[in-house]
């Protein structure tokens, strides 16, 4: 076990530094706060608004803003091991697909959870100008988090497809965009109209939707824990099978 | 230490790997000759459990490759083909990298990477980030992690591929060095390579092995090999042709020349005689009181072994 938790820690590092040995890291930080700034302030009426939350201004729009930066964040994951070739030295080494597709999971978690933190002017604008309830604040980045996580584990998935980046890229997005709309308003209220309201919320349960604004609302539910849990290990599962086809074939 | 029995890989319908059975012990440097696609490099790839094969046992000591891929694992060290090293780090930065996936701790690494980077010519480009490095260091660098765990058995696919002479000369060295005491394998298209480090060669055409023995062995396969060369001046290419076919142990004769010199080769009649056929000719040629500039007994090249064993036979019969 001892081991195991050895090998993830040094394929994270090597992940997390790896971030941070090229312009990447900072470009992606910057465009992810300007743009945080952007909608928050701009789109989300944050000022008119004249309330002292974050959920309507600030976290509403993660799961679009999601949408695009965190397939670009990890779609060189396994596209550019399979590129390059250190696929084949990675796995002839003395570690287990499972502990390589971990380690660069949390490692590119880990580094989502940086940028998200970054973002702590915004919470702290709202303390200054009113009196907000911090709980709801805390659960809504923690929600943030894991809807990043849930994104970025189908990333890691297309990430090992393919050699190429750009595919990897565009199939996340449109996975991601698949589990936004399933459970997005505008796009349920159309479909209970042809469509039986048990199909329509067995569609909508795979959504990452209402399972997010429920962190937002302030509130911890076990289930929503569950499904992010459950969306993150399937697709690391997905993960290891592909990995495990592409060297049988 | 690495026992491989009856090893096949198909991808669809073709079957890349066709039974492929050999061993090799400790203190034994095996060369893998064979041409393009001749499934060499999936042979290799099946030895350090990075693809599984279709059918058939790799034992890396006393673990199974598929059974026990951790263990099995940590006994090897692998060059792979195009020799892949993460471009966005530096050399030592990545030797740090396999160091630890390789279980080393602690000072352990630092020793390991100075010995490795002493031994690879790295010591100069230790902290430059391997993008920038040309090709020939970039292979050095994966040539390094895989020998960084002073590992058991060694796998290297074409590990002097790129490199300059005097590069491919220090490869040869250190793989020489190291198979006194450890198992290896390696693959290359350079002949002269495997008559300089390899204790047994493999031939392997179209996923199966076609030849397996020493180099002397297999230089012995060779049509000449064990002929009599014999350059003379002054003499008739006629009269040197009926003189050397009147011996009794001669077989083919063949001249070739100009007035003033001639080269005979004389082919044995039976191939285990050992020398005694230079002696003869020797014989023939002082009692005759030849002039004469060379005489010597052919070994047979590799080249000529390589190609009359895996050339198609259709390439054969138009040569």
């Amino acid at each position: 076990m001892n081991e195991s938790f050895r090998n993830i820690w040094t394929i994270l590092k090597r992940e997390l530094t790896g971030y941070f040995a090229s312009p990447v890291a900072y470009v992606f930080i910057v465009i992810f706060l300007l743009l945080n700034g952007f909608f928050t302030f701009m789109l989300g009426g944050f000022f008119e608004a004249g309330e002292a939350a974050l959920a309507r201004p600030f976290f509403n729009w993660h799961p679009w803003l999601y949408l695009f930066l965190v397939p670009a964040a990890g779609m060189r994951l396994w596209a550019e091991e399979r590129r390059v070739g250190t696929l084949e030295l990675l796995l002839t080494m003395p570690v287990t697909a499972w502990q390589a597709i971990v380690g660069k999971f949390l490692a590119s978690w880990a580094f989502l959870a940086l940028a998200l933190a970054l973002t702590f002017p915004v919470a702290i604008t709202v303390f200054y100008l009113g009196n907000p309830d911090g709980g709801a604040i805390l659960t809504g980045y923690l929600g943030s988090l894991l809807l990043a996580g849930a994104y970025l584990a189908v990333t890691v998935a297309t990430s090992a497809l393919t050699r190429n980046q750009v595919i990897s890229f565009i199939l996340s997005v449109v996975i991601c965009f698949f589990l936004i709309l399933a459970g997005w308003e505008p796009v349920t209220s159309l479909l209970v109209r042809w469509a039986p309201t048990d199909l329509v919320e067995l569609i909508a349960g795979f959504s990452v939707m209402p399972h997010f604004a429920s962190f937002q609302r302030g509130v911890v539910d076990f289930r929503d824990l569950l499904f992010f849990a459950s969306v993150i290990t399937f697709s690391l599962f997905g993960t290891s099978v592909i990995l495990r086809n592409l060297r049988g074939a | 230490m690495i026992q491989v029995d009856s090893l096949i890989k198909e991808f669809g319908p073709k079957r890349a790997v066709n039974g492929v059975s050999f061993t090799v012990n400790r203190g034994e440097i095996l060369g893998f000759l064979g041409p393009n696609g001749a499934g060499k490099s999936t042979t290799m790839r099946m030895i350090t459990g990075y693809i599984p094969p279709t059918s058939g046992r790799v034992r890396i000591g006393n673990h199974d490759i598929s059974e026990q891929p951790i263990e099995a694992k940590k006994l090897i060290g692998y060059l792979p083909e195009s020799a892949p090293c993460y471009s966005d780090m530096t050399v030592y930065g990545f030797l740090r990298f396999t160091a630890e996936l390789r279980g080393l701790k602690g000072a352990a690494i630092e020793t390991a990477i100075a010995h490795v980077a002493g031994l690879c010519f790295l010591e100069g480009v230790l902290h430059q980030s391997v993008d920038t490095l040309s090709k020939g260091y970039r292979h050095r660098t994966c040539f390094a992690q895989s020998i960084l765990h002073d590992p058991e058995v060694l796998v290297l696919d074409e590990p002097t591929d790129g490199l300059d002479p005097n590069q491919k000369h220090e490869v040869r060295q250190i793989i020489k060095r190291m198979g006194q005491t450890k198992a290896i394998i390696f693959s290359t298209h350079i002949l002269e390579e495997v008559e300089a480090c390899c204790t047994r060669a493999i031939i392997i055409d179209r996923g199966s092995v076609v030849a397996n023995g020493t180099p002397n062995e297999l230089k012995a396969r060779a049509e000449n090999a064990g002929s009599v060369s014999l350059r003379v001046h002054g003499v008739a290419a006629e009269a040197l042709r009926s003189r050397l076919n009147s011996l009794s142990i001669a077989g083919k004769v063949s001249v070739q020349g100009d007035a003033t010199t001639v080269l005979a080769r004389v082919a044995p009649r039976d191939r285990s005689i050992q020398g005694e056929l230079a002696r003869a000719v020797a014989e023939v040629v002082l009692k005759e009181g030849w002039k004469f500039d060379e005489l010597h007994t052919e070994e047979g090249r590799l080249d000529d072994v390589f190609r009359s064993i895996t050339l198609p036979d259709s390439v054969k019969a138009r040569a």
